[in-house]
């Protein structure tokens, strides 16, 4: 069973491991600078005729290549943990319909990877779930219908806008050995900065970022130092830059962070803003780049901290804030 | 201050993320804004002017002034409802921002594209309802507008 | 020359309103449905005291194209009804004059929805 140490971190006692990853993204993605690490990717309708049955094919997809990588049936799966952006996470239950697994849909906005690996985790922890699977889904054009404009509405973006990545990412969590294992969570607490500027997630979303990462060294007795890498969610450019910035201010320097949102997306030649963003985002990268590159041993011990805006189209609208929250999980290698 | 982050007020943050909001190309912008919002508006001359020169004079389609001013209306918003059907309408707005948004073949993208895009919601709640997002509440506020300034005008005379 | 002098003015002033425009957008967050209603608004007002007739002297389709216009032909369509037919001018007048701009919009938007898909444009 977790044991709590601090305020807000749980230590996993009995080992939970990553067991496998498996992502689809879309073009933009397959274009952009991780390209190399996504191996299968779909047009952003998925070949369906709204994007919204588009997103629910990545979903499936994702959860399908994941199934065949590990070459086993969905009996033998406990449970599966899923979320996304579209209200009341149609993309996930559309999307799993036809998987006869058991369903949680969990939402936290962009942070939903972070949450459904860290409740996963304590579900695998706890011993009842053996093999539990966290996953997570965004499109760019469900997103941009839902929370913005139609696509063919003519006009531009404010350079602290982000760009929703489109793709599912699926991580197999196991109670049996591997190399990669799931050590601690921080779940994390909702800071309020008053940001009201949907254009502006990265600055609503980085003082929950520092919160959590700030909770989880104070409780670990860590330092950055003591990770291989910090990779957060989807700050972008503009929120990585201040994350940074106020965990400088709390006396616990990050020099060796990256994040999704930056990572995924080449701003100059791609016209993508302050980065990437949506749910799909830090999970794709996750279960792509972050796993593949953990395993050939390039980093051994990462803090992966998905970040998310809590908020809806009526929230913005009524003038109410854009609130953060950020959940963090530790990955290790052996 | 509820939260973890006892060193950082409110204030502090809001002053911090300002600092780091990138500049909109401001020059750039309004250039194209400048460049493309005008030629829209040259076109819109030209169409008129040919209308209102003798190439109709000498048949029933003659113009006058209101008739012409009238039909090149029509054609621009036909122009603008075109370019957005052929999924051109939205790349021109993103170099041109303003230029593309403020003239009525903008007006005319901003009724064409909702229609297109909530298609997948069906033709009554999708493209009857939805239609007016975008150019609801231009219409709201203008005819209003009119309604008043004519209520004036009424009780003046 | 004299038609040179207009096409450059028909020019200067369409642009210049889109350039304002821009202004604002990038300057105020402000956001581009605000800024459509401020126009069409300021559009009606200004030609209820007169002064967009004169801009449209100027600048032709540079001052009648852009939304401003839009809530020139409002006032001038209410002014006009009200003229003709009193009372009942007022409710009529303004629609009607921007009538052929909305109607072709509305029954261009529901053909569109029936043969034209939004796409995504990937870079």
């Amino acid at each position: 069973m977790a044991q709590k140490i601090g305020r807000q971190t749980y230590r996993i006692e009995k080992p939970v491991y990553v067991k496998n990853a498996a992502s689809v993204v879309g073009p933009r993605e397959k274009a952009g600078p991780l390209g190399k690490y996504f191996e299968e990717w779909e047009d952003e309708d998925f070949g369906e005729d709204t994007w919204e049955k588009g997103e629910s094919r990545f979903v499936g997809a994702a959860l399908t290549s994941l199934l065949t990588k590990e070459n086993v049936s969905s009996d033998a799966i406990d449970c599966v943990l899923s979320g996304d952006l579209e209200n009341q996470c149609t993309a996930s239950s559309c999307g799993l319909k036809n998987s006869n697994i058991p369903y949680f849909g969990v939402f936290g906005a962009c942070s939903t990877m972070g949450e459904s690996l860290a409740l996963g985790s304590l579900l695998v922890d706890g011993g009842g779930f053996h093999n539990v699977i966290c996953m997570t889904s965004s499109n760019f054009c469900a997103a941009e219908k839902q929370f913005r404009f139609p696509m063919e509405l003519g006009g531009q973006k404010p350079p602290t806008a982000q760009c929703t990545v489109t793709g599912a990412g699926a991580i197999l969590l196991t109670d049996t050995v591997c190399k990669t294992r799931v050590t601690h969570v921080t779940p994390g607490i909702i800071e309020n900065y008053q940001i009201k500027d949907a254009n502006n997630m990265g600055a609503a979303m980085a003082p929950a970022c520092a919160s959590t990462v700030k909770a989880h060294f104070t409780d670990t007795g860590r330092t950055a130092a003591d990770y291989d890498l910090i990779v957060t969610g989807d700050l972008g450019i503009l929120g990585s830059t201040l994350f940074r910035e106020i965990m400088d201010i709390h006396g616990y320097p990050v020099s060796n962070h990256k994040d999704c949102g930056e990572l995924i997306f080449d701003p100059h030649t791609q016209d993508t803003f302050s980065g990437g963003s949506g749910c799909g985002c830090s999970a794709v990268v996750l279960a792509s780049y972050i796993l593949r590159e953990m395993n050939q041993g390039r980093w051994n011990r990462v803090l992966f901290v998905a970040t998310g805006a809590l908020m809806s189209p009526v929230s913005v609208k009524q003038g109410d804030p854009i609130l953060g929250i950020a959940h963090g999980v530790v990955l290790e290698n052996g | 201050m509820s939260g973890n982050l006892d060193r950082l007020t409110e204030k502090q943050y809001s002053t911090m993320a300002a600092s780091k909001e990138g500049k909109s190309k401001l020059w750039k912008d309004c250039l194209m804004a400048f460049l493309i919002g005008g030629l829209i508006c040259l076109i819109a001359q030209g169409i008129k002017d040919f209308l209102l020169s003798g190439f109709f004079a000498e048949n029933v389609y003659a113009f006058d002034e209101e008739g012409a001013a009238a039909i090149t209306t029509l054609i621009m918003v036909f122009l603008g409802a075109f370019l957005t059907a052929i999924n051109v309408y939205d790349n021109i707005g993103r170099i041109a921002g303003a230029g593309s948004i403020v003239p009525i073949t903008g007006f005319a993208n901003s009724i064409v594209s909702p229609a297109m895009e909530f298609r997948s919601e069906g033709h009554i709640l999708g493209v009857g309802a939805q239609m007016f997002i975008v150019a609801g509440p231009v219409l709201v506020y203008g005819t209003s507008a009119a309604v008043l300034v004519g209520l004036i005008y009424f009780l003046l005379h | 020359m004299d038609g040179l002098v207009k096409y450059l003015l028909v020019f200067l002033v369409g642009g210049t309103l889109c350039a304002i425009a821009q202004i604002l957008l990038d300057k105020t967050k402000l956001t581009s449905a605000r800024i459509l209603v401020i126009y069409v608004v300021s559009g009606v007002f200004l030609s209820a005291v007169g002064l967009y007739s004169k801009l449209v002297a100027i600048g032709g389709c540079g001052a009648t194209i852009p939304l401003l216009g839009f809530g020139h032909s409002l006032c001038q369509g209410v002014f006009k009804a009200v003229d003709e037919m009193g009372f009942r001018g007022i409710f009529t007048g303004g629609l009607g004059a921007v009538a052929t701009g909305i109607v072709m919009a509305v029954v261009f938007g529901l053909i569109a929805s029936f043969v034209s898909k939004p796409k995504s444009k990937v870079k």
